[in-house]
């Protein structure tokens, strides 16, 4: 019990809570055809984060969160100006822009020595999820000791904040959002501008982004910005119940992603354990792999069955 | 500095040159493929393309170097890389097609949970201690300081033979991208046609991962074209200039990367091409920015003079600074502020021009709005003479020229 813990429940933390945090805010993403700016929003967060670490010399700093999080913004505007004065399509711009930032930054890793020493490119595109430990733990009811879990990882704790600072985010502007990701035109006429809402709803993606990118890496941040919104939303049409789904499928593959990376190769006789930030992204696929096949009215299967018996009738 | 230019000269030993002529190449074929992919608004599939490619690669190293000990064998790698692509773009068409889910998800979708599929594997590698693990860092990011001779001359062929087959495929690639339906009706496979073109970016996606890395790839594919897009609105210009963008940013990246340690190609060829797009973006005469720039501030111009020159016709003062200065510079304004007679005269002139544009508007109220972006010029210039003469007339009866074929001319 010590062992897990102390090893195994901050992981399934960390990797839920980033999970968490993405996947909320994904649903908007998706429903305003907006699902790759997580994409690029974790690639672009790299420069950020490299000229941050050397301001700081820290890994564990705000310089790099604060450098990530103006990366982020730097982007969104040169894909908006790209787009506008260049008239160049959307996703074009966004791939110049994503591309040619990640460029530099593992341009500028390479060149001052940072590389290999704190930072590279392969821990930020995977992140370092196991790495995360709790040694103040020794019994169950340190779960409820303020004391002990204070002594949590400051990322778990920076998340579980950004977490709050999310649903909070959503609660409020509720409508807002809502009408603005399915009518922009309605939403402007009513007097909310849905363009000042989706700069909001960017730098809300930033944020968690960032927050969850030094723990769990960039290809769990795309996929847990796409992955649990599309599987709610093959699931129903009401957005509430979308937001509640999108946010038990992020935390069941946050647990069984890990789970499975940890004890999964153990099952099978093997003596190692699996990337676990790869495995959560695995099993949130997957899962939306069977939302698409047999949800109750979208699903692939369920559709075919209903065709086949409008054509027997 | 100096490692540079010999690398840029090709004297910087065989296997760099060869490596520099590969990426050329490279960049050449994936700015051709490129353009089409940008015309059909389909960019960021390629993101898609690039990420699927590592499942593929990582279950590939692994069968190869356990059944046949062949891990670090290129073809193998790239023939995994191609077929998990391959899938990869075939479930993002999937489920465009048969879900509620739009391009965008589905590409998001794939991308992420291929790559997770690949980092598992990378672990799973990793955890078994298979020799020959090290050569598939450099799938991530590219890297060709460590490039086998007959590797690179594989990279370079295989990317001429794409770039040939987009030039001989050019007539119906451009067909599909402006008129599909068209396309279809002429007897073309549009799918068919669809799946070559996607066939042929997947092609160029394996070629460039050993060179740039499959997360920098897509930029190859990307940056040109759009770059190259401000330049002309002809396809095969089109194609030629993102060709050549592709080629020169790729050479001169690689030629940089060779030039010292710890400077990766992938990122510097990247690097290399946006700034190619942003002198496209600045200078160029069609689309730049000064281009319309000097367009606004001519436009700017010819309004302000016609304004001023209409408040001299009416007598009345001319306060706004950029209209003054605008009559005085061309003579029409003394340093006094009282028109000139020159002035008087051209105030005249469009005073006239002014007031026909009215009539005419009045007249004749859809065509004036059809041309309403001409009706800055002297109408002379716009409207054939005879409905010119009709306006006089109409404007000023007593004073009309009594011209038959004149009169007889509109309506």
């Amino acid at each position: 019990m010590d062992i897990f813990l102390q090893f195994d429940l901050p992981s399934i933390l960390l990797g839920s809570l980033a999970a968490l945090a993405c996947g909320l805010l994904g649903n908007f993403l998706v429903l305003r055809k907006q699902a790759l700016m997580g994409d690029a929003i974790s690639h672009v967060v790299l420069p950020g984060i490299v000229l941050g670490f050397l301001f700081s010399h820290s890994t564990d700093s705000w310089a790099m969160m604060l450098g990530a999080g103006a990366a982020a913004i730097f982007a969104v505007l040169l894909i908006e100006l790209i787009r506008r004065v260049g008239n160049v399509e959307p996703g074009a711009a966004m791939g110049v822009v994503f591309t040619t930032m990640f460029a530099a930054g593992v341009v500028i890793l390479e060149r001052t020595g940072t590389a290999g020493v704190h930072l590279d490119v392969e821990h930020a595109l995977y992140g370092n999820l196991e790495s995360a430990i709790w040694l103040d733990a020794y019994s169950l009811s340190d779960l409820w000791n303020w004391q002990a879990l204070s002594t949590l990882p400051d990322s778990i704790q920076q998340l579980f904040v950004v977490n709050l600072l999310i649903i909070a985010f959503i609660v409020l502007f509720f409508k807002e959002l809502k009408i603005s990701s399915f009518d922009p035109l309605l939403s402007a006429s009513l007097g909310f501008s849905p363009k000042w809402l989706g700069l909001a709803l960017i730098v809300m993606v930033a944020v968690a982004a960032v927050a969850a990118f030094s723990a769990v890496g960039s290809i769990l941040v795309i996929a847990m910005f796409i992955c649990p919104a599309a599987t709610a939303r093959m699931l129903t049409d009401n957005l509430k119940v979308q937001l509640v789904l999108s946010g038990i499928a992020s935390l069941s593959a946050g647990l069984f992603g890990y789970l499975l990376a940890a004890f999964g190769p153990g099952l099978l006789g093997y003596e190692f354990s699996v990337s676990a930030a790869g495995m959560i992204a695995v099993v949130a696929g997957l899962q939306q792999l069977l939302a698409m096949l047999f949800a109750p009215q979208y699903g692939v299967i369920m559709r075919r069955r209903r065709q086949k018996k409008h054509a027997v009738a | 500095m100096e490692q540079f230019f010999a690398a840029l000269t090709l004297s910087a030993g065989y296997n760099t040159a060869l490596v520099c002529i590969g990426a050329a190449l490279l960049g050449a074929a994936s700015g051709a493929i490129g353009v089409f992919v940008l015309l059909r608004k389909r960019t960021l599939i390629s993101d898609a393309v690039s990420h699927a490619t590592l499942p593929g690669v990582a279950l590939a190293f692994i069968i190869a170097q356990i059944y046949f000990d062949a891990g670090r064998s290129l073809p193998v790698l790239l023939f995994g890389a191609a077929l998990s692509a391959g899938i990869g773009v075939l479930a993002v068409d999937w489920i465009k097609a048969h879900t509620r889910l739009t391009e965008d998800a589905a590409i998001g979708t794939v991308l992420s949970t291929f790559f997770a599929v690949g980092m598992v594997l990378l672990t799973v590698i990793q955890s078994l201690s298979l020799t020959g693990q090290a050569g598939l860092e450099g799938f991530l990011l590219g890297a060709t300081s460590g490039m086998l001779r007959s590797e690179a001359l594989t990279i370079a062929v295989a990317a001429a033979l794409v770039g040939f087959a987009v030039v001989l495929r050019m007539k119906e690639f451009s067909l599909l991208c402006f008129d599909e339906a068209f396309a279809a009706a002429s007897g073309y496979n549009v799918r068919w046609l669809d799946r070559t073109l996607l066939l042929l970016l997947l092609g160029i996606v394996v070629i460039g991962l050993k060179t740039v890395g499959l997360v920098l790839i897509i930029a190859l594919a990307i940056i040109p074209p759009v770059a190259a897009r401000f330049w002309t609105d002809r396809v095969p210009v089109l194609v030629a200039i993102a060709a050549g963008i592709g080629a020169s940013g790729s050479y001169i990246g690689a030629a940089l990367s060779a030039s010292a340690p710890n400077m990766p190609t992938g990122g510097l060829i990247v690097l290399v091409l946006f700034s190619f797009f942003v002198v496209s973006l600045l200078i160029s005469p069609v689309r730049g920015i000064l281009a319309a720039a000097l367009k606004h501030y001519r436009f700017q111009r010819i309004v302000h003079l016609r304004q001023g020159l209409l408040a001299i016709a009416h007598e009345e003062p001319v306060m706004e600074p950029l209209t003054r200065s605008i009559l005085r510079r061309g003579g029409f304004m003394g340093g006094d502020g009282q028109p000139t007679v020159k002035g008087q005269s051209e105030a005249r002139l469009i005073e006239r021009d002014q007031k026909l544009w009215n009539l005419y508007r009045e007249m004749h109220p859809e065509e004036s709005h059809a041309l309403a972006d001409w009706s800055l010029k002297p109408i002379g210039e716009v409207l054939p003479a005879d409905t010119v003469n009709v306006l006089e007339q109409e404007l000023c009866p007593q004073f009309a020229r009594t011209d038959e074929t004149g009169n007889g001319g509109t309506n």
